[in-house]
């Protein structure tokens, strides 16, 4: 019956997008209004001994200076809305503008509101700000050693948390264990690098009391929330829009100082104000990823069993836990540690520590990728000490096709999978034997080429509300959609998620298009205004095709439903004789006695003639909060040549079979998962934010961090097969960031493959020539 | 990423513009802006006033002279890679400039904007010296030629005077039946050269008759290799003399080292380089 659902249309924002037609943030211009900007610390940490802005208040054109002295009063401080349980939390205050003390390069010390964007610039520059600089430490495991610069008088030693994950018993498996394995793995800190950077324009109406804001948000209800907190504002006058926004991969969910700065200043002046990042602003004063420095340990039998599993994890959080800081390095990394194996025994000690840099949250995978990473590599390095084929490993410790739904020694449960089938195909796809083959004639040749595996499965598709509570997620994770039928029949649905990129513009309309027996045209999807969406926490986690897209899925059904009624009240039949077909209810047995859905949606909504009991109007309301979180799968493949006199590292083919369920829209699919496989290559071969030691960011720019380039990167070679969720009606799973946590493991499983003949069992991402070549060089002279 | 105020003159010709850099008052030239406005964004260059000589006629295009070419300090790179000339000739400059940042940069930046800036890692510089290329500058007080081995002296660093203005480069020919090449080693995130070797040489029956080597991107500044392209004449190009060629060229050298790559993987890339560019050239004779 489904027409659109399954086939791939192109994308019906792109036309707006790619020809400059977008509304993005920076785009919102309003009359009368006046630009901010921050000054922010060129110190990682330092006390703020006196701040003079008297030659900026008095430059021509500047409105405002303000300083954290003037806002203890007026704002409630930054909050963290991850509120972690049983991990001794710590939460320090993390103020708008720093009063007292900068922790960390990028930190906001004081905001200029002017006339133009220029005289803002000069402006900052007037500003003398005292500093007396403190030592600063960015590693996360230095960060807890005694004797550490401690950033916060309230957080002793720096540690924020300290969270176990224990399932089954980890010591007694090592104790009797036939074979150990151990690896030290750090986790390179990653710059999220959305295309448009962050901005926001604030209008306060003092006549109304409202606030209306517009924020570059991934989840615009959560905003709207986290402000009227912060602001001390009813939440009902509160408005988030977030138009069109140009990615986020997760740096556009937290709340930050910077957006309620600009409101705060639009209530004090009674002006509009606009601030835009810039991107070397952005990529200090926007979250960071991962950091993580990780020692992990696998244990297991002779005959390749894996048995357990044990981390100890020093998690970064930077200078501030961020909105969901404490919830990345625990749910949604050591919960996954059981891979798509059946490890009974699994130990995880994950430390939180602030450190004197930019904070970090939620990028792209957010906690899956470092888990998916370190079982993976850990399950190499297995295979490499049994002198087994890695492939054969994994298989034999797959959570077998028939055990789902399967719950793990962590205590989540898997929704479903067929691990061997993806595996199989990618085999089949790479010619795996064949490629042994000419690996080993090649290394005869004094050529390093590799192969690297990886069998990911991950948990997204956030997720059951109940769920959220009990793990101190400070908000709802169900979702939501009203479908309104427009007397013309045509239809706009209004979502709770906020896609910025995603394609939800062209899938939910799928979704809607078919329930009616529409073309896409006819339906148009609406996000990111709370003012006229139903409440929702927005898109993150790969939930919004799984929770948001479910909801749309059922208003709809409810509003078919209602038509239905209608329509056998006009074709004066009992409902049980209609049938849907070619998009009208027809009375079964007689196709002339029939009503196409927009002839229906015009006599609801003229209510002309309503049965009996029916309202008028045609639109419904759903929200739907999904039993259990999704678990897509997948194995990818890749093959690599090492360059053993540069290091460099070349791609050869990348495979990746993943299954994320029943797909609407193919080629959106393989967008996704392309998109995320190159954001896990950058990561895998050259994407790293560094400091020095006194907390200086050297990766501040293009020009030192690499975000990958089309030109650096390999065809992908991409296939899928499904196995449906159980989870939700259409049986979909998320896909956004698949790629990404399969992708850095991958490579590097391929590179360590190729260079194992030289002995080297591990080297730390991004395998940059560089690193690549000093662990060439550390082989050769003995030291692996 | 705002400028500090600046004012702003069109040149209206060669005359008017050195005109105005004799003014004194900091003016500073402006070609493609692809070195200068970012350091004008950063409020790293404050120039009062930016003296925009794009729309200079005499100051751009590609001819032969001297059986070699001049190159118009205007020029862009694109129109290097659109050049028949260097395409038949100068292989070498065709290496370099194909791999110099991306169509956006190739379309508006210039070859003597980038050899003004000179960039330590910067591709061209090398190129220009392993050709032995000599630079014309001028300004009101007169005309000078410089050999670019003199005209590169460190760190965004060159021999020309404030008030003057490269006009053009004159590379002679190579040497009849002669050949050359240009590798280097990328920095991912930059796309400039961690290590950038330029070599033209000349054989006879597979020995090597003449040699010039230059590299870029390991140091303060591109330089020539001469003592290194010596050892190189009278052999075959064997792999123990590419590998003592490659050492030679950096010996007394001061290596840089950062985050993308430590002085002594900098030292063994220009070995690689060398090494590669060598083969490459002499495959081409
Ligand atoms: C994204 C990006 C990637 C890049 N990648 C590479 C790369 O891979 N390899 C590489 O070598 N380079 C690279 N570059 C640098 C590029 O080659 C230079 O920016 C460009 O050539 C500079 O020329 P321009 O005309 O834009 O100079 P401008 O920016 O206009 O000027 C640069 C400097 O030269 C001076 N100047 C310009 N013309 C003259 C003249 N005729 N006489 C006297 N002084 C003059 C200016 O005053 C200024 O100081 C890259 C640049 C960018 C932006």
């Amino acid at each position: 019956m489904s027409t659109l659902f399954g086939s791939s249309i192109k994308r019906r924002e792109d036309p707006r997008l790619i020809t400059g037609k977008g509304t993005f943030v920076d785009d919102v211009s309003l009359a009368g209004m006046v630009y901010a900007g921050i000054l922010r610390s060129p110190y990682a940490h330092a006390k703020i001994k006196k701040i003079d802005a008297t030659a900026a208040r008095g430059l021509s054109g500047v409105l405002a200076v303000y300083t954290g002295a003037d806002l203890t009063d007026a704002l409630i401080p930054v909050p963290c809305a991850w509120n972690l349980p049983n991990a001794d939390l710590k939460l320090p205050p993390h103020p708008h503008l720093a009063v007292e003390k900068v922790r960390y390069v990028g930190d906001g010390v004081a905001m200029v509101i002017a006339e133009s964007r220029a005289i803002v610039r000069d402006a900052l520059d007037l500003i003398d700000v005292d500093y007396e600089p403190l030592k600063a430490v960015v590693n996360p495991e230095a960060a807890l050693k005694p004797g550490a610069p401690v950033l916060h008088a309230d957080v002793a030693g720096n540690q924020a948390f300290k969270w176990v994950v224990a399932g089954g018993d980890a010591d007694g498996a090592f104790a009797k264990a036939e074979v150990k394995v151990a690896l030290t793995i750090k986790q390179n800190r990653l710059l999220p690098t959305a295309m448009e950077p962050r901005a926001a324009v604030a209008s306060y109406n003092a006549g109304t009391g409202q606030l209306t804001l517009w924020a570059t948000s991934q989840n615009p209800h959560i905003h709207r929330f986290l402000c009227s907190v912060m602001l001390k504002l009813p939440e009902h006058r509160v408005r988030i829009i977030s138009p069109d926004v140009g990615g986020g991969f997760g740096s556009k969910i937290p709340a930050y100082a910077d957006e309620a700065l600009v409101a705060f200043a639009s209530m004090k002046l009674g002006r509009p104000v606009k601030w835009t990042e810039d991107r070397s602003e952005n990529y200090k004063a926007t979250i960071h990823g991962r950091d993580h420095v990780q020692y992990v340990e696998l244990c297991g039998t002779k005959a390749g069993q894996i048995t357990g599993i044990r981390t100890t994890v020093y998690a970064g959080l930077g200078a501030y836990a961020s909105t969901a800081g404490p919830g990345v390095p625990t749910i949604l990394h050591g919960l996954m540690y059981s891979g798509a194996y059946t490890i009974p025994n699994i130990h995880g000690t994950i430390y939180g520590a602030y450190t004197t840099t930019t904070p970090v949250d939620a990028y792209r995978g957010a906690g899956r990728p470092e888990a998916t990473y370190l079982i993976e590599r850990l399950v190499d390095t297995f295979a490499r000490e049994l002198g087994a084929d890695p492939v054969e490993v994994r298989r034999k410790n797959f959570i077998p096709q028939d055990k789902f739904p399967y719950t793990v020694a962590t205590g989540i449960t898997y929704d479903s999978g067929n691990y061997e089938g993806t595996l199989d195909k990618a085999l089949g796809m790479l010619d795996y034997k064949g490629f042994r083959a000419e690996q080993a004639k090649a290394l005869k040749q004094g050529r390093f080429l590799g192969v690297g595996v990886c069998t990911y499965t991950e948990i997204c598709g956030l997720g059951p509300s109940q769920v959220a509570g009990a793990i101190g997620f400070g908000g709802g994770l169900y979702d939501s959609a009203i479908v309104r039928v427009y007397p013309t029949g045509m239809v706009r649905v209004y979502i709770g998620t906020k896609p910025h990129g995603q394609g939800e513009e062209t899938t939910f309309a799928q979704i809607v298009a078919d329930e009616f027996g529409y073309p896409v045209e006819s339906v148009e999807i609406v996000s990111g205004d709370t003012d006229n969406t139903p409440q929702g926490w927005g898109t993150y986690g790969s939930r919004t095709t799984a929770v948001g897209g479910t909801a749309v899925k059922i208003a709809a059904q409810r509003v078919k439903e209602k038509a239905k009624k209608l329509a056998a009240h006009l074709l004066e039949a009992n409902e049980r004789d209609l049938e849907w077909k070619d998009g009208k209810f027809m009375v079964r047995g007689s196709p002339d006695k029939a009503k196409g859905f927009a002839e229906l949606a015009l006599m609801a909504n003229v209510a002309w003639n309503m049965p009996a009991g029916l309202e008028p109007g045609l639109e419904a309301t759903a929200f739907f909060d999904p039993s259990n979180f999704v678990y897509p799968f997948g194995a990818h493949l890749c093959t690599v040549e090492v360059d053993a006199e540069t290091g460099q590292v070349k791609i050869l083919r990348y495979i990746a079979v993943d299954d994320c369920g029943n797909v609407i829209n193919p080629m959106i699919v393989d967008g996704q998962v392309h998109g995320g496989v190159i954001q896990g290559i950058g990561e895998a071969l050259q994407e790293i934010a560094i400091y020095d030691d006194d907390g200086q960011l050297l990766t501040g720019t293009m020009m030192d961090y690499a975000v990958p380039k089309a030109s650096q990167m390999p065809h992908l070679e991409l296939a899928r097969t499904v196995t449906p969720s159980p989870v939700n009606p259409m049986g979909v799973k998320g896909v956004g960031e698949t790629g990404t946590i399969a992708a850095a493991a991958t490579v590097v499983n391929a590179v360590c493959d190729a260079l194992a003949p030289l002995g080297i069992r591990h080297i730390d991402k991004p395998l940059t020539p560089a690193t690549v070549w000093a662990a060439i060089q550390r082989a050769k002279g003995g030291a692996a | 990423m705002i400028p500090v105020q600046f004012d702003y003159v069109r040149a209206t010709s060669l005359n008017d513009a050195l005109k105005t850099l004799a003014g004194g008052d900091g003016t500073k030239v402006i070609a493609g802006g692809h070195s200068l406005i970012p350091l004008l964004r950063f409020r790293l260059a404050q120039p009062a006033k930016l003296l925009d000589i794009a729309g200079i006629k005499e100051l751009s295009g590609i001819s032969e002279y001297k059986r070699g070419l001049r190159i118009g300090a205007a020029t862009t790179y694109r129109d290097i890679l659109d050049s028949a000339l260097v395409r038949d000739r100068y292989q070498v400059m065709m290496d370099a400039t194909s791999g110099i940042g991306d169509v956006q940069v190739r379309n508006r930046g210039t070859i003597g904007g980038g050899v003004a800036h000179a960039d330590p890692a910067a591709d061209m510089p090398g190129v220009l010296l392993a050709l032995g290329a000599s630079f014309n500058l001028r300004s009101k007080r007169g005309k000078r030629v410089v050999a670019a081995r003199d005209f590169f002296q460190g760190t965004f660093a060159t021999a020309l005077a404030e008030d003057e203005l490269l006009i053009d480069m004159v590379v002679p020919p190579l040497p009849r039946g002669g050949a050359s090449a240009y590798v280097s080693i990328e920095q991912a995130a930059s796309g400039y050269a961690l290590a950038g070797a330029a070599v033209v040489v000349k054989c006879s029956r597979k020995t090597v008759t003449e040699c010039s080597l230059a590299l870029t991107g390991l140091s303060d500044r591109a330089f020539l290799a001469e003592a290194a392209a010596k050892l190189l004449v009278g052999t075959k190009a064997d792999p123990d003399t590419l590998q003592r060629v490659g050492a030679a060229a950096v010996e007394g050298i001061e290596i840089t080292g950062d985050i993308h790559a430590p002085a002594e993987y900098r030292r063994h890339l220009a070995a690689v380089v060398v090494g590669r560019a060598i083969r490459a050239a002499i495959d081409r004779v």
